[in-house]
């Protein structure tokens, strides 16, 4: 068989596109979520932060390609695989399951995780483009902050000063300011902690079969990866939501 | 002696492949704990046969859990939902006087259904046919201990081969994949030095027939290896995602 065809016209070869996509994913969601924490140390801290990033130049076009093809790649074996999944069970039983031992219901029915996959997956897909719209390319009409410019947010070069007329390539961008200002919107907030336990609910399993996709489980370390699925995928909601309910709670303010 | 149990049976009734089907209702009364659940269907049948009406069609044939004839999905269980059992090993003390159960066939679209509870499984020999062999010079029989395999890397592959081809899996599978089925299958025949020659042609045309035929995808549910009445581990899933990586890099062309 040819190597292309192996690997992404047969459903082992679109698990693998699947695990190795997620895995990068996943790599993305625990980087992203250690530099956004870097709002606890400051607005220096953060505002430096976003300027070396963007000072990566041609790098980072490097990096976001890279993320968009995963994430089309992801999506693409998802939608695939999820459809034919569909179509090899047309017909659903009529009765509930009850096995004689009762005990094993639990082992027999798919996990709801399991079972709601494309659906996170998707509502995932469609929070992280309102997110971009949010905070990248600073859309003021929907960040529901009255609309507030987040494009007109710039620091001097000590990374705190605010800046009142900044400029794009001149000046940093005030990234502490920005994240205060659009988490002080409750609604937005709360849209953003419901977004990330989706993402995390997913990534519960996604994490755990990633590894039997990868052909590396077995019945020994088998628990243990599928803690680390349930720990990481903690981890990573309560990382990603200290921003938005420490800005609410006013924990962290500007000035 | 138990007391005897009245049942109510929902069972679905197919005449052909071409038919819609519905569910019928029937009563099995005096059935005893002891009997297994195919007894129990015989019993029923009998009285369907006395009063001039058509039997429930199943499939059957050791009836002691080795030849993985009888698939039928017992209210909403591929096997009913004992640990390591088959339909046939089933014994009605499982379930209690009065209560109604559903048998439907193996719902899967690989596995059309021929005639109510039996269902068309000819995809898993097309499958097998692919790859499910090892070719050795026939004639004589070999000398017994000529070829060495360890103990760990054989019971394995016994682990793999306890697999009868029963399709509960398929059945239980939300996404009807046949995977744990091909997985034991792979799996038995590249943990013995018997089944090396053919190793990565087997896992690549195998895999190939199992996407042809129409199964699903693994989502690592594991509701196969919870059904299985070989208790035929997940584990053999992992291994076939290796068997198949391992054998596109050594045998893919590009
Ligand atoms: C963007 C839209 C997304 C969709 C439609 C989607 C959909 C899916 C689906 C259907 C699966 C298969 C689940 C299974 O095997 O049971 C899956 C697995 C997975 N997803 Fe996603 N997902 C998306 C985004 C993400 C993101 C952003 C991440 C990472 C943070 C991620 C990480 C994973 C992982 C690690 C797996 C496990 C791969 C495997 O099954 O081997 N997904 N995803
Ligand atoms: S009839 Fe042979 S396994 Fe049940």
């Amino acid at each position: 068989m040819d190597f292309i065809t192996g690997i992404f016209k047969t459903s082992l070869g679109r698990k693998y596109v699947m695990a190795i996509t997620g895995a990068g994913l996943f790599g993305f969601v625990v980087m992203h979520m250690l530099g956004n924490l870097l709002v606890f140390a400051g607005p220096a801290a953060i505002n430096e932060y976003a300027a070396k990033l963007h000072a990566l130049g041609p790098l980072l076009w490097v990096a976001r390609i890279g993320l968009l093809g995963m994430v089309g790649l992801h999506i693409w074996s998802a939608i695939k695989l999820t459809s034919e999944n569909r179509e090899a069970r047309t017909v659903e039983y009529d009765a509930a399951a009850e096995p004689v031992d009762a005990h094993r219901r639990g082992d027999i029915v798919a996990k709801f995780a399991a079972r709601t996959m494309i659906f996170s997956g998707l509502i995932i897909a469609a929070f992280a483009f309102y997110h971009l719209a949010h905070f990248t390319w600073k859309v003021p009409q929907i960040n529901g902050a009255g609309m507030e410019d987040f494009e007109s947010y710039y620091v001097a070069d000590d990374f705190t000063t605010p800046l009142a007329e900044g400029k794009e390539g001149k000046n940093h961008a005030d990234v502490f300011k920005m994240i205060v200002t659009g988490f002080k919107v409750p609604a937005v907030s709360v849209f953003y902690v419901v977004a990330v336990g989706l993402l995390c609910f997913h990534l519960s399993h996604g994490l755990s079969a990633m590894f039997q996709s990868l052909g590396i489980k077995n019945k020994n370390i088998a628990p243990w990866m599928d803690r680390f699925a349930v720990g990481a995928s903690a981890l990573i909601f309560l990382g990603y939501i200290s921003i938005p309910v420490s800005v609410l709670a006013a924990f962290i303010k500007i000035g | 002696m138990d007391k005897l149990m009245n049942l109510k049976l929902k069972v679905w009734r197919q005449d052909d492949a071409d038919d819609v089907g519905r569910f019928e209702e029937y009563q099995a009364d005096d059935i005893s704990p002891d009997m297994s659940f195919l007894e129990m269907l015989d019993v029923v049948n009998e009285g369907l046969i006395g009063s001039g009406k058509e039997p429930i069609a199943f499939d059957s044939d050791c009836r002691e859990g080795i030849c993985g004839s009888c698939s039928m999905v017992i209210n909403g269980t591929a096997h009913g939902g004992q640990k390591g059992t088959t339909a046939c090993q089933l014994h009605m003390r499982h379930f209690s006087d009065g209560m109604t159960i559903t048998i439907e066939p193996w719902r899967a679209t690989a596995f059309p259904v021929h005639r109510d509870l039996v269902v068309d499984r000819t995809a898993f020999d097309r499958i097998q046919q692919k790859g499910g062999f090892i070719s050795v010079r026939t004639g004589s029989v070999p000398d017994a201990n000529a070829i060495p395999v360890s103990k760990d890397e054989s019971d394995l592959a016994m682990d793999a081969a306890q697999c009868i081809g029963c399709g509960a899996c398929v059945a239980a599978c939300k996404n009807a994949s046949a995977m744990l089925f091909v997985a034991a299958k792979i799996s038995h025949l590249s943990l013995v030095p018997q089944g090396q020659p053919e190793r990565e042609r087997r896992a690549l045309a195998m895999v190939k027939q199992m996407d042809d035929e129409g199964f699903g995808n693994c989502t690592v549910t594991g509701s196969c290896e919870a059904v299985c009445p070989k208790e035929i581990s997940l584990d053999f899933i992992a291994r076939m995602n290796r068997e198949y990586g391992r054998a596109l890099i050594k045998k893919g062309t590009i």
